[in-house]
C-alpha cells in the first residue's frame, strides 16, 4: 500500500517536471507562465554510507521560520513516521498547509549506498527570495536515524550557483536503539517501521551515536559492521538552474 | 565601475569595518545522545594563545580539564595572557541534547575557544579550538569534534578526576547510567592530543571490561554545535 503510494507520487513529480519544461521553453505570452514564475533548483543527494540505504527523500522549501526539528526537543509524529519507517508522506502532507512552507517534493524510491538521486525542485519566484531547503531521509537499517540538511539557503543563489554541504545523521529519539531485526524496517531486519510508542532514552532529537552491531558485542543486534557509518552520511548539492 | 559606484562601494566598505570590540552571544548545544559535558570554558584570546594543539602533548591545565573537568587552570592561562573568559554557562553539567548560552565581549581578542570534558570518558573533551571570530555581524554555526587529551589511559572504568589518577569521575547525575565492576580496558596514555577514537564499552552493567555502556555512551562527530552571534 505504502509502496504503491510512493510510486504514484514519483510519477506525479515526473509529470510535473515535464509540464514545467514546456513552460520553460514557451514564450512569454503563455498565459500559464505569466502569473507564476519559478526558480528551478537541481537537488542532488549522494548516499555516502557503506550499507545504509536512504528512504525516499523528503524535500521541503520554506522560510527561515520553519524547522523540521530542533535538537533537544521532541520530534513531531510526522517526523517519527519518516525516522522509524522511512515514510515521507506524513511530513510532506503535514507541512502542506504551513504558511512558512513554500513547496515540497518527494524522492523516487530508495537511494542505495553510493548512489545519488537528483530531483528538480521549483519554487515560485516571489517565494525564492526567502527560501531555505530542508532535506530529510531515513537510514533504513536503523531504529530511528534521520539524515538531515536543514536551512540550506536558496535565496542567495544566482543561476548556475550552487551550495554543497555534508549532512549528518540525527537520532529522532522516538525509538530505542535496540538494533533487533523486529525493529529495523530496512533489509537488514525486515521488521516494524512506525510505532507510536516512544521508548528511546529521552524523547528528544540528538545527533546519532552510530550503531553498535553484533560484530562489536551487541549480540541481539541484527546489524553487522557493514551497517556502520560515520558522518557525513550524505553530500547534498543544490544548484539553481533557472 | 564608474565613479559613483566606486564611491558607493567605498562608503559601504567604511560601514562594514568592524568595531574593535567583539560583542558575542555563544550558544553551545550538546548534540550527543548519552554524553554529558562538564562546566564549559568560553574564552576569547589573541592569536598567540592556544588551549592546545592537536599532535602536541597537553598542558597541565588542559589535562586537568580533560581528566576531571576543572577549568580553573585554563581560565587562568587565558586571563593571564590578556584574554577574557566566561565560565560554566550551563551552571553545571550540560547533558545530552541540551543547550547553554552566554554573552561574551572579547574586546580586542580575535580568537574564540570553547572546551569541556566529556563524561563518561577518561580524558575526552569537546573543543572549539582557536576560531577566528568573524568580523561581519551575523549568525554563524560551527560543528565541534571530540578530542582525546592523550594524558590518561582509556581504561574506561570508574576512578578519579584529579590529574594522573586513573579512571573517570562519576558525578551524581551520571551514576545510574555508568556501570561498575569493569576489569578495565588495556590501554596506555597516547601522549598527544588527537581526535578521540571513541569508547569501546560493553553491554554489562556490573562486569565486563568497561564501565561504559556501549549502547548508551556512544558518539559520532560532531558532538556539539556552536551558534555564534556577532553583534
Amino acid at each position: 500500500m505504502t509502496d504503491l503510494f510512493k510510486r504514484r507520487a514519483g510519477l506525479a513529480s515526473v509529470l510535473a517536471a515535464s509540464v514545467l519544461l514546456t513552460g520553460c521553453f514557451g514564450d512569454d505570452d503563455d498565459n500559464d507562465s505569466k502569473d507564476k514564475e519559478y526558480y528551478i533548483y537541481e537537488v542532488t543527494v549522494l548516499n555516502a554510507t557503506a550499507g545504509q540505504p536512504f528512504s525516499p527523500l523528503a524535500l521541503i522549501a520554506h522560510t527561515n521560520q520553519y524547522k523540521a526539528f530542533t535538537v533537544g526537543e521532541a520530534a513531531s509524529t510526522d517526523l517519527e513516521y519518516l525516522a522509524e519507517g522511512g515514510s515521507n508522506s506524513q511530513i510532506l502532507e503535514g507541512v502542506a498547509d504551513d504558511n512558512q512552507v513554500h513547496t515540497t517534493l518527494s524522492g523516487e524510491g530508495a537511494v542505495a549506498p553510493g548512489a545519488s538521486q537528483t530531483l528538480t525542485l521549483k519554487v515560485e519566484k516571489q517565494d525564492a527570495k526567502s527560501a531555505y531547503l530542508t532535506v530529510l531521509t531515513m537510514l533504513v537499517n536503523t531504529n530511528d536515524a534521520v539524515v538531515a540538511a536543514r536551512g540550506v539557503n536558496l535565496s542567495d543563489l544566482a543561476v548556475n550557483g550552487y551550495h554543497r554541504m555534508n549532512a549528518i545523521a540525527y537520532d529522532a529519539g522516538t525509538e530505542a536503539n535496540t538494533e533487533t531485526a523486529a525493529t529495523i524496517p530496512g533489509p537488514a531486519g525486515g521488521g516494524e517501521g512506525f510505532n507510536a510508542t516512544r521508548d528511546d532514552r529521552a524523547n528528544l532529537v540528538t545527533a546519532h551515536a552510530g550503531v553498535v552491531t553484533s560484530d562489536d558485542g551487541l549480540s541481539t543486534s541484527a546489524l553487522t559492521h557493514l551497517h556502520r557509518w560515520d558522518n557525513p552520511t550524505a553530500v547534498i548539492t543544490v544548484k539553481r538552474t533557472r | 565601475m564608474n565613479l559613483r559606484t566606486a564611491l558607493l562601494a567605498a562608503a559601504i566598505g567604511t560601514v562594514a569595518v568592524p568595531a574593535m570590540a567583539a560583542d558575542l552571544t555563544v550558544k553551545i548545544t550538546n548534540l550527543t545522545q548519552g554524553i554529558a559535558f562538564t562546566p564549559l570554558l568560553v574564552a576569547g584570546h589573541d592569536s598567540n594563545t592556544t588551549l592546545f594543539s592537536a599532535g602536541m602533548s597537553a598542558s597541565a591545565s588542559l589535562q586537568a580539564m580533560a581528566e576531571g573537568g576543572s577549568i580553573a587552570g585554563l581560565s587562568g592561562d587565558v586571563t593571564g595572557a590578556g584574554g577574557v573568559v566566561q565560565e560554566n554557562p550551563a551552571g553545571g553539567l550540560l547533558t545530552a541534547g541540551q543547550s547553554a548560552m552566554t554573552d561574551i565581549d572579547t574586546g580586542a581578542n580575535t580568537q574564540l575557544s570553547i572546551v569541556a570534558m566529556m563524561l563518561p570518558t577518561n580524558d575526552g573533551f569537546v573543543a572549539l579550538n582557536n576560531l577566528t571570530i568573524p568580523t561581519v555581524p551575523g549568525t554563524y554555526t560551527y560543528n565541534l569534534n571530540a578530542y582525546d587529551a592523550g594524558t590518561e589511559a582509556n581504561d574506561e572504568v570508574r576512578g578519579g578526576g584529579a590529574p594522573g589518577v586513573a579512571g573517570f569521575p562519576v558525578p551524581g547525575p551520571l551514576d545510574a547510567s555508568v556501570g561498575t565492576g569493569g576489569t578495565g580496558v588495556n590501554a596506555v596514555a597516547e601522549g598527544f592530543v588527537h581526535i578521540h577514537r571513541g569508547v569501546l564499552g560493553d553491554t554489562s552493567s556490573d562486569s565486563g571490561v568497561s564501565d561504559i555502556d556501549s549502547t548508551t555512551h556512544r558518539w559520532l562527530n560532531p558532538v556539539a554545535r556552536v551558534t555564534l552571534t556577532v553583534k
